[in-house]
């Protein structure tokens, strides 16, 4: 469903993307991980248009979108980190808009209108100024006109960010829903806990390359099942084990100082970056 | 069609629901231009044999119209830098052309409202022109062709800030350099044929003109058409350009 080969993209000197490759397969939904700046909004901009590329091929459905750039913006949907709806119109009328910006006649638009407000919960809340609804609400509605005009391929862009933990477990639950209807998802989140709890796969992403991808579990794994937090005089320092038994005893012997707990994807990409994600 | 029926409508349901806020603001300009200039300063004096009120009418009709019409770089930089909604239409499939006409649109319908203003205010003092097809045709124009060039600065300013300098250095000088308020063949012969080349002089000209019964002639319509062809293609050019 994606494929990007090479990707290269600089602010100035500041390079954002450093030959990222990666793919994502139809129905996957693809956690892409990685701290502030390592280039994931970058990666998620330029895929839809609001960025150009410097160098390297991105493809969307098996559409080029240098070469068909229309094609390709049709087969996608963007939800993005901030909000970006049309705070001075209602929610109906920034589907509305949504829905005549990607072709859709009349009656379409009225019919999926009503349908993703319903798939959102919103649905009584239609007449309802943008400006009016809380952070949790607008990002429903960001996801719902993401989705109106039937994209194949969902980007979404840290979506629970700034959203308190109810709300955001609401969200998770949505996209989780997404998925299962068929549509891939491409999600960034610096999030480990929404990673662990979404991802079918997982992508690292530090200093605009990709460093490592796979299963959750399986990236965990390459570590161990289990972590020890040591904390000494001259730092914080994380070992890992293979069995539970294995991690007390460690800690036994180290006279009690320390605390075992599961590993974690923040684990991996750590001992993989040398950086925290979150 | 639907990719600027949808431009053109988002902006027409924002300034509906702004409309009355809108036409208070439109109007304390024009107000204060016939009050000071009109009224006051021009009460006893006559221009070709016409009242100075008459004659400031049809040239403060050509301003606002390229004043409001103009406004839409202010609309479209709120939208591309503090709400965003700009990301909306770059990630919509849809032509370049279609988001600048529905914005250029947007922009001669801000204007169409301004104009319909200032002559309102006309008709309360007392101004009675032919308000006919030569006077539309050159205000409707001018006001695609500031409509277009606003799309294009919008799009090539850096922050909301930059829009307020193209406003001092570009309109500001426009509106006082342009034909409102002083016939330009009343100026030495380099000065008028400098002034000449602003859009708005061929418009106030026109609108003038064709308020007073008059032949335009064809010139000052091919000239703001040729002008309104080039800020449109300026402004196609520039939305590929703001994609950073």
């Amino acid at each position: 469903m994606l494929r990007l080969e090479n990707l290269e993209k600089s602010f100035g000197p500041s390079r954002a993307l450093a030959g990222l490759s990666l793919e994502v397969g139809p129905g996957e939904l693809f956690a892409f991980l990685g701290p502030n700046g390592a280039g994931k909004t970058t990666t998620i901009r330029i895929l839809n248009g609001l960025s150009r590329l410097d160098r390297g091929r991105a493809s969307i459905g098996g559409v080029d979108i240098a070469a068909d750039p229309l094609a390709a913006k049709r087969l996608c949907g963007l939800v993005a980190q901030h909000n970006n709806l049309d705070g001075d119109l209602t929610v109906w009328e920034n589907l509305d808009i949504h829905g005549r910006l990607y072709g859709l006649g009349r009656r379409e638009r009225a019919r999926r209108s009503r349908e993703h407000l319903e798939y959102v919960e919103m649905a009584d809340r239609s007449a309802s100024l943008v400006k009016t609804l809380s952070g949790g609400l607008k990002r429903r509605l960001m996801i719902a006109r993401a989705l109106m005009h039937g994209p194949r391929l969902l980007f979404l862009d840290e979506p629970t960010v700034g959203l308190d933990p109810a709300i955001r477990r609401r969200i998770w639950a949505l996209v989780k829903r997404i998925c299962q209807d068929g549509v891939t998802v491409f999600l960034t989140t610096h999030y480990i806990e929404e990673a662990e709890f979404l991802a079918g796969r997982v992508g690292f992403i530090n200093e605009g390359r990709l460093v490592a991808s796979g299963r959750p579990r399986e990236v965990m794994d390459a570590l161990g099942q289990w972590a020890v937090d040591v904390f000494a005089p001259d730092g914080h320092r994380t070992l890992f084990f293979a069995g539970r038994e294995e991690a007390v005893g460690f800690i036994q012997a180290q006279g009690g100082a320390g605390s075992v707990r599961r590993v974690n994807l923040e684990d991996a990409f750590l001992s993989l970056t040398g950086r925290r994600v979150s | 069609m639907r990719a600027l029926a949808a431009v053109f409508l988002r902006e027409m349901l924002i300034l509906r629901r702004r409309l009355a806020r809108q036409v208070l603001a439109m109007s304390v300009s024009p107000l204060l231009y016939v009050l000071t200039f009109g009224l006051a300063l021009g009460g006893s004096v006559a221009v070709d044999g016409r009242s100075y009120l008459e004659f400031l009418i049809p040239g403060l009709a050509a301003m606002s119209s390229m004043t409001q019409a103009f406004a839409m770089a202010g609309e479209i930089n709120v939208a591309r830098f503090y709400l965003h909604v700009f990301e909306e239409f770059q990630a919509a499939p849809i032509p370049r052309l279609s988001y600048v006409l529905g914005e250029a649109l947007a922009g001669v319908t801000r204007a169409l409202v301004s104009i319909a203003i200032v002559l309102a205010l006309g008709f309360l003092f007392g101004v009675r022109l032919s308000y006919g097809l030569a006077f539309w045709g050159a205000l409707a124009l001018n006001s695609l062709a500031f409509a277009s060039l606003a799309v294009a600065l919008a799009m090539l300013v850096r922050s909301h800030a930059d829009q307020a300098l193209l406003n001092n250095f570009i309109i500001t000088p426009m509106a006082f350099l342009g034909g409102t308020f002083f016939p330009l063949e009343s100026l030495p012969g380099p000065a008028r044929a400098a002034l000449s080349l602003l859009p708005l002089s061929h418009a106030s000209r026109a609108a003038r003109a064709g308020a007073f019964g008059l032949d335009p002639g064809a010139a000052p319509y091919l000239y703001l058409g040729l002008a309104a062809a080039a800020f449109m293609l300026l402004a196609i050019w520039a939305v590929a350009r703001a994609r950073d």
